[in-house]
């Protein structure tokens, strides 16, 4: 959709994402809870933004804290990050790993309908149980009829069946060579962000080390090493978005915001398996309606956010924005034209394999990043925004290419 | 009859003792496995968890059920296949569950033996008493309803001594597990003069389906494992002994012999520490059992009678804590070391900064034991750290020339007594068993 009226997004915040890989995640000590992660994101945007008296209402994403934390009924905690939101307008919104996406398209809606100041949450605990018993959680964004016939670690099967495709259609070595560089590049980002989960990783050189590990379907799943997944993650992000009229109200220039030029939100149907595995279809109808609403071609974007929970997703969503052909994605990658200064900057800050996948938060985090950078506050991980193309993109994906938000931003 | 039959009634004497309790827990999840074997699933598989302790017994059963947990939850990705047919166990933990409930249920805790009686096979972690295992063996024996093969987990009483005194006309094998059985891989496989073929062969199938590493002893008491150990610590033991005024004192001497021990030979632990983990009193009983049966040696300790007398005896708590012995231990770490004069435990902070300059500075490249262990270049590192410290003449470099050739000599006299096959088997044994970074039979130090 093309908004009928400027909508803005200003004051984007991330926790850390807290797991496997930050210095301080230890799995036998107690850790903070989901209250810790909302009350940090909500209050680190509520204090750009001249606190809770301007903001209209909230949102959460979330996916599964109903089993990973036994909460459901998200929208009570918007009081608990600030009192001045009790009473308010609040929802919980739920599209699997999507939930993020599902939370800023809310909050687009909501200005749309006449709040001025939407607080767009996204955050996912999955650190509570061991990664075998937290497969069971996430495997709740397939179809639950599936969950019997698919592999221990859902997921990474059902992703690992997608890269088995893809090596049957087109070239292993290519394929694993695009991959591996993908990982690469997604902990040479990490490393730039302190909030990352992957800011402390020290390989010396990722790629090969992504390169020597073969996958083992013995032990994980027959396509996949560990690496060309995105960990488990606990973490939060949150963003402000805004009317015309909501920006003054907090004071801030427009050029300072981004605005939002289209936004996309499309579903497909969970109970089908998808028509070709080497193609994410609701990316690639997504994506493409929002550029085109947008009225710009994908190489007017100056950086894009993807939803690599694998690093095969990543090459497929290359493919599906059109920035390679089907079976080229690996090469566009390979040669490093998704790299921080390539000519496409994909997922500048980590993306879910660097800066990690707090499930439900991960939609949010992307447009943090994308405020970030084309209003050029993104700090050591800031890439080169060319005047000529000053667009940037978030495409968040719930399930296996079922719940997608593609959004396309510009500097206000 | 068939390697599964053999395994559907099992009695394992001593299940809640720490050797016990690991080869109950590897037995329970081989034989769950092949219960849920489709051309298994009409038979019944049962797993006698024998000890004379009810309150150990409670604790065993609490044990199983946490590493049986584990066990499944690192082969969920197998599990998933095996209850395929089981529509309503879809997601991880429903399977996990089951299997841990298919697993337990095979065991039976109890605290009499005659359930023996009904098994094919007999595990026996009991007590090193060579007296109390035959007479245990032959009555199992005499009033079996099968003819039972026994798998005896002694460390250091020979096979064919039990064999024979026992009547088990060859069905019997050592099948000498390492501590704790669960995570160590290595076997020692010793048979007796008579064992049988088939004993032997179906103890090979079983290591092999518990992914064991097997390497045959001679039926020599103590075998290749003791057989080193105890000589070894009894060198460490006389040399401590011998450096009191070296070292201006006996608990200075201790502490100096147990340092060479582990930082400049690059070994797990100390060798006092490692006399502490065994338990004073259990090394004091292997070398009296193994001591008999050596010609030309008298392997015995008149420190480890005056601890013993002294009621020193470490070893270890249920829970795996270690008890206090020669070393006193806060939080898994030594403290303090017992003076058998005074009595008492003397604090290492007194006088540990003494003893460290009379033995001097580690070499240069010096890493510790974990660092060199399990690392891909762990030939280089310990090439460079024994070629500098041959370079060296400090009293710890002394201690150590002194202290390998001992070893390696154990080693040699190992093969040569023909206790081991050769000099790989030797180096096996204490690079699996004891978790040694290089085997006694080596050429670094000179």
């Amino acid at each position: 959709m093309i908004p009928h009226k400027k909508v803005y997004m200003y004051g984007g915040y991330n926790t850390i994402s807290l797991g496997t890989g930050r210095k301080e995640f230890n799995p036998k000590k107690a850790r903070p809870g989901i209250e810790h992660y909302l009350k940090e994101a909500g209050q680190g945007v509520l204090k750009q933004i001249g606190g809770a008296k301007n903001v209209d209402d909230g949102v959460i994403g979330n996916f599964m804290a109903a089993r990973f934390n036994n909460q459901a009924n998200l929208p009570g905690f918007l009081p608990m990050i600030d009192e001045g939101l009790s009473m308010k307008y609040g929802t919980s919104v739920e599209g699997a790993c999507g939930s993020g996406g599902l939370s800023l398209q809310t909050g687009i809606r909501n200005i749309l309908a006449g709040s001025d100041v939407t607080l767009s949450l996204g955050m996912e605990v999955q650190n509570t149980v061991k990664a075998i018993y937290g497969a069971d959680i996430l495997a709740g964004a397939g179809w639950y009829q599936k969950r019997k016939a698919g592999h221990a670690y859902f997921f990474p099967g059902q992703f690992s069946d997608r890269a088995g495709a893809y090596f049957a259609k087109y070239d292993r070595e290519r394929a694993r060579k695009g991959m591996s560089m993908w990982y690469h590049n997604a902990i040479l980002n990490a490393r730039l962000d302190p909030t990352a989960q992957e800011y402390h990783n020290a390989t010396p050189n990722p790629y090969e080390t992504c390169m020597a590990m073969e996958p083992n379907g013995r032990v994980f799943v027959e396509n996949l090493n560990f690496l060309d997944c995105s960990k488990v993650s606990d973490g939060a992000s949150g963003i402000a978005i805004c009317s015309e009229e909501g920006l003054k109200k907090i004071g801030v220039n427009k050029s300072d915001a981004v605005e939002v030029v289209s936004f996309v939100q499309s579903v497909r149907d969970i109970t089908k398996d998808p028509t070709d595995l080497t193609e994410l279809e609701a990316i690639k109808y997504a994506a493409n309606k929002a550029l085109e609403e947008a009225g710009i071609s994908v190489h007017q974007l100056a950086t894009a956010e993807v939803h690599d929970c694998f690093s095969i997703a990543g090459i497929l969503s290359v493919e599906a924005l059109g920035l390679a052909k089907p079976g080229e994605g690996c090469d566009y990658v390979y040669e490093g034209n998704t790299a921080r200064d390539g000519v496409m900057p994909i997922n500048t800050s980590g993306g879910l394999i660097g800066w990690g996948h707090p499930t439900g938060g991960t939609g949010v985090h992307q447009a943090v990043t994308i405020w970030q950078q084309l209003t050029k506050t993104a700090g050591d991980y800031q890439v080169n925004i060319p005047g000529d193309r000053p667009y940037g993109m978030t495409i968040n994906m719930g399930g296996d290419d079922v719940t997608i938000s593609a959004i396309v931003y510009k500097r206000g | 009859m068939k390697y599964e039959e053999r395994l559907q009634n099992v009695t394992v004497l001593g299940a809640a003792g720490k050797m016990g309790s690991g080869i109950l827990l590897l037995t329970a999840v081989e034989m769950a496995d092949l219960s849920l074997q489709t051309e298994n699933k009409d038979k019944t598989f049962v797993l006698n968890a024998v000890d004379v302790s009810d309150e150990a017994l409670h604790g065993l059963m609490g044990y199983l059920r946490v590493q049986v947990r584990k066990v499944a939850e690192k082969k969920t990705v197998a599990l998933r296949a095996m209850y395929a047919d089981r529509a309503d166990l879809i997601e991880n933990y429903h399977i996990i569950d089951e299997y841990i409930f298919d697993v337990m249920n095979i065991v039976r805790p109890v605290n009499s033996m005659e359930v023996a009686y009904n098994s094919n096979i007999i595990f026996e972690a009991i007590k090193e008493d060579p007296a109390l295992k035959v007479k245990i063996f032959k009555q199992i024996n005499e009033n079996s309803k099968v003819e039972p093969w026994f798998f005896t987990n002694t460390s250091s009483i020979p096979i064919t001594e039990l064999d024979e005194k026992a009547d088990l006309n060859g069905n019997v094998v050592g099948f000498h597990f390492y501590n704790p059985p669960a995570v160590q891989r290595l076997v020692e496989l010793i048979r007796a003069k008579n064992t049988k073929d088939e004993v032997n062969d179906f103890a090979l199938a079983y290591a092999k389906k518990l992914r064991k590493i097997i390497v045959p002893s001679n039926d020599i008491a103590g075998f290749i494992g003791n057989g080193h150990f105890m000589r070894d610590a009894l060198h460490g033991m006389l040399e401590a002994e011998k450096m009191v005024d070296d070292f201006g004192g006996y608990v200075n001497s201790v502490y100096a012999i147990n340092k060479v021990t582990q930082d400049f030979l690059v070994r797990p632990m100390g060798i006092f520490q490692l006399i502490d983990y065994v338990g004073v009193e259990v090394c004091s009983y292997i070398m009296s059992v193994m001591n008999p049966n050596l010609d030309n040696e008298d392997l015995h300790s008149t420190l480890l009678d005056i601890m013993i007398e002294q009621g020193i005896t470490g070893g270890q708590y249920s829970s795996g804590a270690q008890k206090d012995g020669f070393l006193k231990y806060e939080k898994g770490r030594p403290v303090a070391i017992w003076d058998i004069n005074s009595k008492k435990y003397v604090d290492i902070a007194g006088f540990s900064a003494d003893v460290d300059t009379k033995l001097g500075a580690l070499p240069a490249s010096m890493k510790p034991w974990k660092a060199v262990n399990f690392s891909k270049k762990k030939d280089v590192s310990l090439e460079a750290i024994f070629t500098e410290m041959n370079g060296m003449d400090t009293k710890a470099a002394q201690i150590a020339k002194v202290y390998n050739k001992r070893s390696n000599e154990i080693g040699h006299l190992l093969v040569d007594s023909g206790v081991a096959a050769n000099d790989a088997d030797v180096n096996t044994v204490m690079l699996t068993g004891f978790f040694h970074a290089y085997g006694p039979i080596n050429n670094y130090l000179k």
